[in-house]
This record gives C-alpha cells, sequence and structure tokens, in this order.
C-alpha cells in the first residue's frame, strides 16, 4: 500500500535519500579537479557560460562510474527531471538528449532538497514577475493558476506584488537567474500533462476520530484481550525451528532459490516447465511429487496428487473418506443456491444407514451433523469433514506415503534435463558483487552460471553502480 | 459525568491491565531468538535477480499488481483509470478493464482466474467477470464509508476488504451484500492477507497494529504491535510479515505470539510500501521509497541484495504461487519481472 504518513513536522522524509544520492553525484560532476569541463556554450545568437553538452555528461558519468550508456542515460535523465541539470535549448522538455544540446547546473538556492516544498506565496512571486515583465509571457496554464492564487493569497498580493517589482530591479545574472527560475517551477509546478515528479501521492489521514473511544469500545477490547489472552501460545524456539525446517525443506522448490529445470520459462523463454507442470499431465515431476510428501494439504491441493491418492484408496476400499471430505469442500466454496442439493447429496450416499459409500464418523459427530442437516448451510459439514480429515491423515496418508504406487510414482518421476541454453539464476555463494557490464566479456557461454553472458544483454544490472 | 468517566478509567485500567498480562505470557514462551536459531542455516549469499522483462502500457502511477493463480496473468492497477491483465511470458495484455474511477488504490485476481476486483477513493469495490467477451462488472460493493486500500477473493463467491474506514467486510458476491464486517481497528486499515487454509487472515491498520482474525465467527483473535504499510503471511501459514514506512520490516509468529525479528538497516531511510515473499519463505522482497526493491533473508535478517531499475517508488511487489520470480510495479508506470 502507498499511502505516507506524515511524519512529525509534516515532513515528507521519502524521497530524501534519493536527492542526497543525486546531489552526491552533481557535487563530484563540479569538481573542479576530477569534474566535467565546461565550456562556453552558443545558444542561438548568445554564448552561454558554465554549459555542458548532453553527450559530455553521458560520458562523463560512463567514465566515472564504469557504467554502460543505458544506464548513463537513465540517471541523467532522472538528474534533469529531478531538476538538478536543466536544458538550455527547450526548456520544457525535460529530457537529457546524447547530443550536442547545452546544459547547465541549477545552483543549490532551487535544488528539491532545499527549497521543499515551493511554496504558493514563491509560486505567486515567480508569476507575478513573468507577468509585469512582459505582459501576455504566461502561458495559458499559467495565467489559470495566477487567478486561482490572486483569489486565495489576496490578502498578501501586495507583498508579492512588491517582491516581484524588487526581485526584477536587480539586474544583474537576469538571464541566468530567470533561466534558473524557469526550471525549477517547471518541476515544482508542471504543466498540466506532464508527469510531477515530485508527487508525494495520497496522504494518510492522521485522525483517529474515526473511531469513539468511549466505554462500549473499551468493552469490547476488554472482550478481544480476553480472548487473546486465553491463546495457546508454543514456545518460540520451537517455532523458529519450524521456519527453518520449512524454508530448508521448501528450497529445492522454490526457483528463485535453486532455479527450476529444464529451465525458468522468463529467463529461456521455454515454457517447458510449465508444461510439465500442468494439472493433468502423463507423468509428473519428481519435485511435485516429492511435495506431497510434506504435508497432507500439499497433496490435497494438488488435482493430481488427489487423484493418484484416490486409486491409492479405492484399493484399500477407504476412498469414500476422500470423496466426502471433496464433496464438504465444494460446499464450503460453492455458490449458496446448490447449499440444499449437495447437503442432501452428502447424506444420501455417505451419512444415512445404509449409504452406498458410507463415512465411518463417531457417533457424537453424526448426531451433531444430522441435526444441522436440518437446517442445512455451508458449514453444516464442519465437524464431519475435519473428523475424517483427521482420518485419512494420520492413517491413509503415511500409509500411502510408503506404498508402492507412491514410490513407484516418485522413481518414475520425471527429473528434466537442464535445457541447454539456460541460464541458472545467479542464486550462487558469490561474495563479491556483480562485474560491470561494461567490462563483461561479450561471448554468451554455454556454462552453469552464465551470469556474465546474460548481463551483456543491457538490462539494469541488479548490482548496479552504487553512488 | 464524573461517573461515567470514572466507569470508561476503570474500563481503560481493565484493558491495560489485560493488556500487560498478554505481554507478561508471550515473554513466557520466548526462549529463543531467530539470529541463534537461524545460525544453522546455510548462508544465502548475494542475491542477484536480473530484469527479465519491463511491462509498458500503463499510462500513470501503478498502485497495485496481483497475480492469478496460474502464475502466469496478473493484474495491475493504475491511477491511468485501467486495470490491465498482462501475459507475462510475452508481455502481452490481454484485458483492459476502463474503471469508473480513477482513484484505484488495490486490486485482486480471483484464483479461478474468472474475476477480477479493485477500489480506492471511491469507497466500492468493483467485481468485474474478465471472460467474458469484455469486460463486465458483475457486482459494486458499496457499504464502506471509507477508502478500499485492499481486497482478496477467497473464491468466485467471496471477497475480503480492508477500508480506510477501519473496519474489513467479508462479502457474499451472489447477493452483493455484507456478510460480517471486522470491526477492532482504530486507524485505517491499510492492508490484509489471507491465510493459505482461508479460516484466518491478517490486517494491517494505521493504529500501528496487525491483527488476526477468524474468518468465520468474525472476531480478533490477536493483536499485534509494530507498524503497518503492507502485510503478507509466510508459506507455512504460521507467521507474517509486516513493512512499514518507519522503515522497518518486522515478522510475528503466530504460535509464539509475538514479534520474532526485525529487518532493518542503518542505511535504508525509506518507508515500505508492499513486501511479498519467495516460495520457500526464505527471501523477503519488500519494495522502499528509495525506489528499490531490497531483498532480505528472512531468517537471518540481513539484506541480501536489491532490485533497481525503477524511476519512482516501488509501490506494489508480488511473487507468483510457481514461485518463478516477482514483479515490482512502481509509480513510474512499469511493472518489471526479475528472477
Amino acid at each position: 500500500m502507498t499511502i505516507n504518513t506524515m511524519a512529525k513536522g509534516g515532513w515528507h522524509r521519502d524521497q530524501m535519500s534519493c536527492f542526497r544520492k543525486m546531489e552526491k553525484v552533481i557535487v563530484a560532476m563540479q569538481d573542479p579537479d576530477m569534474g566535467m569541463k565546461m565550456r562556453n556554450q552558443r545558444l542561438l545568437i548568445t554564448v552561454i557560460p558554465h554549459a555542458m553538452t548532453g553527450r559530455d555528461i553521458i560520458d562523463w558519468l560512463m567514465k566515472k562510474y564504469n557504467i554502460c550508456e543505458e544506464e548513463s542515460l537513465h540517471i541523467s535523465g532522472l538528474l534533469v527531471r529531478y531538476g538538478y541539470i536543466y536544458p538550455l535549448k527547450e526548456p520544457r522538455s525535460l529530457v537529457l538528449r546524447p547530443d550536442e544540446s547545452p546544459y547547465r547546473f541549477q545552483t543549490p538556492y532551487f535544488w528539491t532538497s532545499t527549497r521543499w516544498p515551493a511554496s504558493e506565496l514563491d509560486y505567486a512571486i515567480y508569476l507575478a514577475k513573468k507577468n509585469i515583465r512582459k505582459q501576455g509571457e504566461l502561458m495559458e496554464y499559467e495565467k489559470e493558476r495566477y487567478s486561482v492564487l490572486h483569489k486565495r493569497i489576496n490578502h498578501t498580493w501586495d507583498f508579492v506584488v512588491m517582491q516581484a517589482r524588487e526581485q526584477l530591479r536587480r539586474k544583474a545574472d537576469r538571464i541566468v537567474l530567470e533561466c534558473q527560475e524557469q526550471a525549477y517551477w517547471l518541476i515544482n509546478r508542471p504543466p498540466p500533462g506532464a508527469p510531477n515528479v515530485l508527487d508525494m501521492g495520497l496522504v494518510r489521514p492522521h485522525n483517529t476520530a474515526r473511531v469513539t473511544l468511549n466505554s462500549e469500545h473499551y468493552k469490547n477490547e476488554i472482550d478481544t484481550c480476553k480472548r487473546a489472552l486465553g491463546r495457546n501460545r508454543v514456545k518460540s524456539s520451537i517455532c523458529l525451528e519450524g521456519f527453518m525446517k520449512y524454508s530448508e525443506q521448501y528450497q529445492n522448490h522454490d526457483p528463485i532459490m535453486q532455479g527450476c529445470l529444464p529451465s525458468n520459462p522468463w529467463i529461456s523463454d521455454d515454457s517447458a516447465h510449465w508444461t510439465m507442470n500442468l494439472e493433468t499431465v502423463p507423468t509428473p515431476t519428481r519435485l511435485r511429487v516429492e511435495r506431497w510428501s510434506f504435508s497432507f494439504m500439499e497433496l490435497l491441493n494438488d488435482e493430481m496428487g488427489r487423484r493418484e491418492f484416490m486409486t491409492y484408496l479405492e484399493k484399500e476400499f477407504s476412498g469414500e473418506n476422500l470423496a466426502f471430505w471433496q464433496a464438504c469442500e465444494d460446499i464450503k466454496h460453492g455458490e449458496s443456491s446448490k447449499i440444499v442439493e449437495k447437503v442432501e447429496e452428502i447424506y444420501r450416499n455417505f451419512l444415512a444407514p445404509g449409504a452406498p459409500r458410507w463415512v465411518n464418523i463417531d457417533s457424537k459427530t453424526m448426531d451433531k451433523t444430522l441435526l444441522g442437516i436440518r437446517h442445512p448451510h455451508r458449514f453444516v459439514m464442519e465437524d464431519a469433514q475435519m473428523h475424517i480429515y483427521f482420518l485419512i491423515k494420520k492413517d491413509s496418508y503415511p500409509r500411502y506415503l510408503k506404498s508402492d504406487l507412491y514410490k513407484n510414482l516418485l522413481a518414475k518421476g520425471i527429473v528434466p534435463q537442464e535445457t541447454k541454453k539456460s541460464v541458472f539464476p545467479f542464486m550462487r555463494r558469490q561474495r563479491h558483487s556483480s562485474p560491470s557490464p561494461a567490462q563483461v566479456a561479450t561471448q554468451p557461454t554455454e556454462e552453469v552460471g552464465n551470469a556474465k553472458g546474460a548481463g551483456q544483454a543491457g538490462t539494469n544490472s541488479a548490482a548496479g553502480s552504487n553512488v | 459525568m464524573a461517573a461515567e468517566k470514572a466507569e470508561m478509567d476503570a474500563l481503560k485500567k481493565e484493558c491495560d491491565g489485560l493488556r500487560t498480562q498478554i505481554e507478561a505470557a508471550r515473554k513466557g514462551v520466548n526462549d529463543g531468538n531467530m539470529s541463534s536459531a537461524a545460525g544453522s542455516a546455510t548462508d544465502v549469499g548475494r542475491v542477484q535477480l536480473k530484469l527479465r522483462k519491463s511491462l509498458k502500457g500503463h499510462l500513470a502511477k501503478i498502485y497495485s499488481m496481483h497475480w492469478s493463480s496460474d502464475s502466469r496473468s496478473m493484474v495491475s492497477a493504475s491511477q491511468d483509470g485501467k486495470l490491465l491483465v498482462w501475459d507475462t511470458h510475452t508481455g502481452n495484455k490481454l484485458v483492459a478493464v476502463p474503471l469508473k474511477s480513477a482513484w484505484v488504490m488495490s486490486v485482486a485476481f480471483a484464483p479461478s482466474g474468472n474475476l477480477v476486483a479493485s477500489g480506492g477513493l471511491d469507497n466500492m469495490c468493483t467485481v468485474s467477470n474478465i471472460k467474458a467477451a469484455s469486460p463486465k462488472t458483475l457486482r459494486e460493493l458499496d457499504a464502506h464509508t471509507g477508502y478500499l486500500s485492499c481486497c482478496r477473493f477467497l473464491s468466485d463467491t467471496e471477497i475480503l476488504t480492508a477500508s480506510g474506514d477501519t473496519t474489513c467486510c467479508l462479502w457474499d458476491l451472489e447477493t452483493g451484500k455484507q456478510k460480517i464486517i471486522f470491526t477492532n481497528h482504530i486507524g485505517d486499515c491499510m492492508s490484509l492477507a489471507l491465510s493459505t487454509d482461508e479460516n484466518t487472515f491478517v490486517s494491517g491498520a494505521c493504529d500501528s497494529l496487525a491483527k488476526l482474525w477468524d474468518l468465520r465467527e468474525g472476531t480478533c483473535k490477536q493483536t499485534f504491535s509494530g507498524h503497518t504499510s503492507d502485510i503478507n503471511f509466510f508459506p507455512n501459514g504460521n507467521a507474517f510479515v509486516t513493512g512499514s514506512d518507519d522503515c522497518t520490516c518486522k515478522m510475528y509468529d503466530l504460535r509464539s505470539d509475538q514479534e520474532v525479528i526485525t529487518y532493518q538497516d542503518a542505511s535504508l531511510n525509506a518507508g515500505v510500501t508492499s513486501l511479498t515473499l519467495s516460495n520457500s519463505g526464505r527471501l523477503i522482497f519488500a519494495g522502499y521509497d528509495d525506489f528499490n526493491c531490497h531483498i532480505w533473508d528472512s531468517l537471518k535478517g540481513e539484506k541480501v541484495g536489491v532490485l533497481s531499475g525503477h524511476d519512482n517508488r516501488v509501490s506494489c511487489t508480488g511473487v507468483p504461487a510457481d514461485g518463478m520470480g516477482v514483479c515490482t510495479g512502481s509509480w513510474d508506470s512499469f511493472l518489471k519481472l526479475w528472477n
């Protein structure tokens, strides 16, 4: 969920860390020794000092951080979009062109992190200046916002106009200041339709006023607490052991951790894995059959597993138990309108004296269930179903796992060959971070651990340069 | 007036007393900690996942995504007013569902794959049938008095919603009416997660509490304090993980009834927006406000990797049922698939 809390004092802390990182890059770029070479750029007839071309920026980033051009374009694009570098040629188009287009550094006074959030007053002064400077220079959307502001902060309007005039009076470096200011406001008050990079999203309301904390509430709380207090608790050492065991057991079955055979369809574009693991296949994979032994629910949740288990049960003449369980599940998750008829069918087939597939339930549960059937509802079979579930789990299930039927299935289970071209995920015990794509070999090898080859594909490497 | 106040104070005192007892009971069973238990686990090493696909198609911030149970289709919601159902393998868009209200905050796929649900600032949960020739609105569930922050299907006939009006609600889709309303939170409910056996679910809210509920009885079984912005179950169903905008994630164990580990790192000072776990539960993928998705070793509590590539905050993450990889959705309007 992406709703923020207003941290203390209403500060949005969210993107600050990104700004800090960007600022470090910018400072490095302006380093007198190792930074960028600035030159005078020609813009139409004027010569702008302290400017650089898009191409220079890309090249510098590539050299300094040892990254590929794609990544350099990405980073420099972010720097422009967040206002640390602004374009001189088409100020409204906040993209970084890797050519001769001129760019300049934004002055720290106008950095997003320094002057945040941009205030309405400042915006009003800016628009007023533009208006005074040249009548009709305001764009359509700026005129609208200007008049809205005029209404909203009318009480300080004199101040706004006075400030605007005062700032216009100071002529030194006016052009530069105008450029910088314009760039700042393009980002903080983007024109309609332009993406707002500083958008913080929906704000989470801070009030707890939705719930009145009266005695009614506390009485409920007390009930809840009493219930919570009475819960069964297990020692944490046992629980933690449980997590460890689970992770270990499932590690081979976790494609992100161990890869998957024949290949991960996302990597190799080969959907063989999915075909092999469809609901119904002639021969299941060994991993799948292995999973059935992890827990009874694993077996029941797999349609094929259920079918195989049913075959085994039929041999032992106890298939009606599983059939009963399945019928109860069907009632629980099916349509309400069919509940009555389904309950009747279950009674006829499984519970009535002399029923064709009579299930063995203890008398207490049976009585309770028969009583409940008079007023059938979704969970009327719950107790009986639980009873049978535990019966099968304790008795038939362990025997099934020891049976020849299961063992044969496991032995015959497919262990797919790793596809030649496949690339295993990079879950190796690598202690070093992945090599920069700029340095890797260009030939993909056929070995497992093809990290380097695949890395060439120009995708955003997870271990990208850290700023 | 004074009598009323006295009564309230007495009740508050009793409440606090009970809470202290619960904490004491929790301490009583706390005889181990995760780092010592995880000492024997094999090291995961550095996890490096590569970007496999970048799904482009949305025109505005993506707020939510959900995998289908077939692990191939996925639905995503964006504030451009559309739900897009993707075939992640080919990258094609299968269905586009136009929304009446563009302020969508959550989306869900039904386990059958026939229905999708979405909702947001319109306070409603809209359920659509995407298997029809053109997506048809099946139901508009309209009873919450606050925004819809999260929704999850139990089946084609039941859906669970969490809302900013501090309640969660179980709806019957056949009648379109509320079946059970879960009230106990005192802050906006932000997220919820269903247990695999569908008998319980956990919800997280702005009152920084996570609560465990009994789906059948509609009662709150337990309360965990911490914080929550997103919440998800550990695959064995005995624990859940929460993330919050205090920049940390926490894991809570249901059987020993307490928090077992906090995932925090001094260098991370961006809030957590969403999180999901890999199939074995060993890895936690948490999306942060700093545009990255960080990977944690759930047992050892260490940061083991990062997925970088988004240009804006990562708003949603999800691992499909077959665990093939992880999908991250972001405010930069792209969905990225990694493994």
